[in-house]
């Protein structure tokens, strides 16, 4: 019998389980790789022929180079994970967060400040949201 | 069982909880000085009080709930729960480098006890004898205690993953910290224990919908966890993820926290502060009423 997802209608939002953790799994661990201070030198000089050591999808890797969080996400990315590549460049969580929702980092940073994304209408279960 | 000469059983004593948020910028604003800036003036206020009250409190341990963020454990090994028994944890470099905060350091002997006894107790926990501790445990450290060479006390930490989906429920949380307190209070040493759940509140790192906080959502949850915490763990998954964001089923380990202590409590501080980075932070400090 299939395991139920409700989780799977949050608009907006990947939920991590073990079929993202299935397609995701070389992607998150080529993250990993980056926890140490070499590695990420040798992806820094060339990104190209550092993915290529990995078993990674060429789907997988074209949205490493692109950055396209989202498009990692989608592929089986974990955020925790991810977050390896974008302090390797030198960007904050709050910065790789903007990019992700198509706003500017000042924009994102104001919507935080004034309170963030407010639930209403944004809770995928059809309502408005009442916490 | 050892015996003091009052014939006085010695036993360690869970004698308060602590829950607060554990975001990573907190951890770079201590680490850079950058505390008394108009945007983290706020945040590090708000746990002004738990300073000096921790100072006078002064406990010998902290069994601290947190979780790891793809640092010591990747996709290769995810433990459900995870206990620290080494003597020493290092802090993790996390992709720039590790924090610059003291070694954390750990009670093995007493860590085994409580393993052994919960297990017995039915909670099947991973032993963990080598690992790195990220910014889930050292950033309550620096909230708590700011930035002293040594950190002032010993701490045992306890991983739960809330990284892969499913983590555990909100309810085997809530009864895991009784298991805990059962543990520890059987422990023949006189040992001023804290515990402390970490991490949330409302958050959400990834896609469309990050920045995502619930203030509702928040408030509520900080007063049932005072008033009526065996409720609030039966919460199912799905409504942490709906309501308080994908990252916000962090909360969970609140409950951890929470079962640990008596079902009736005082809230000694509450705090509340939106944002920090991406994240509402949340922060309460419970003492058993003294009977």
């Amino acid at each position: 019998m299939a395991l139920e997802k409700p989780y799977a209608n949050i608009p907006g939002t990947t939920i991590f389980d073990g079929d993202m953790a299935r397609r995701g799994y070389h992607l998150n661990q080529f993250c990993m790789s980056l926890m140490k201070e070499q590695n990420r030198q040798r992806f820094k000089s060339d990104q190209r022929s550092y993915l290529d050591r990995w078993r990674m999808t060429e789907e997988q890797k074209k949205a490493v180079l692109d950055r396209d969080y989202n498009q990692m996400l989608a592929l089986g990315g974990n955020i925790y994970f991810l977050a390896k590549i974008f302090s390797c460049d030198g960007q904050s969580f709050e910065q790789a967060a903007a990019s992700m929702t198509g706003m500017t980092v000042d924009d994102y940073r104001n919507m935080m400040l004034s309170g963030g994304r407010t639930p209403h209408g944004e809770s995928g279960d059809g309502d408005q949201a009442d916490g | 069982m050892a015996k003091v000469a009052t014939g006085i059983r010695r036993m360690a004593k869970i004698t308060a909880g602590v829950a607060m948020s554990h975001i990573p910028a907190i951890g770079a604003a201590v680490d850079q000085g950058k505390t008394e800036e108009a945007y983290w003036e706020p945040v590090f206020k708000g746990f002004e009080f738990s300073k000096t009250w921790i100072a006078a409190e002064k406990p010998d341990v902290i069994f601290l709930v947190y979780n790891d963020h793809a640092s010591a454990f990747d996709l290769s090994m995810i433990p459900t729960f995870a206990i620290g028994c080494s003597d020493s944890f290092e802090p993790a470099d996390e992709g720039w480098g590790p924090r610059p905060v003291p070694i954390v350091n750990g009670h093995p002997e007493f860590a085994w006890h409580i393993a052994q006894s919960v297990i017995q107790d039915d909670f099947d926990l991973t032993l963990i004898n080598e690992m790195t501790v990220d910014h889930g445990l050292t950033v309550p450290l620096s909230l708590m205690f700011g930035t002293p060479k040594e950190w002032p006390c010993l701490v045992i930490p306890f991983a739960v993953n809330v990284v892969v989906y499913p983590p555990p429920s909100g309810q085997r949380c809530y009864h895991l910290g009784a298991a805990v307190r059962r543990a520890v209070e059987s422990f023949d040493e006189d040992l001023n224990v804290q515990i402390w759940g970490t991490g949330g509140m409302s958050h959400q790192l990834q896609g469309q919908r990050a920045g995502l906080i619930n203030q509702e959502f928040d408030a509520d949850f900080l007063d049932r966890l005072a008033s009526d915490p065996k409720e609030l763990a039966t919460m199912p998954h799905i409504d942490y993820m709906q309501h308080a964001g994908s990252e916000g089923i962090e909360l969970v380990m609140w409950l951890v926290m929470r079962g640990a202590l008596d079902q009736d409590v005082e809230t000694l501080h509450r705090f509340y502060h939106v944002p920090a980075s991406n994240t509402a932070v949340g922060h309460i400090i419970f003492k058993n009423r003294a009977k």
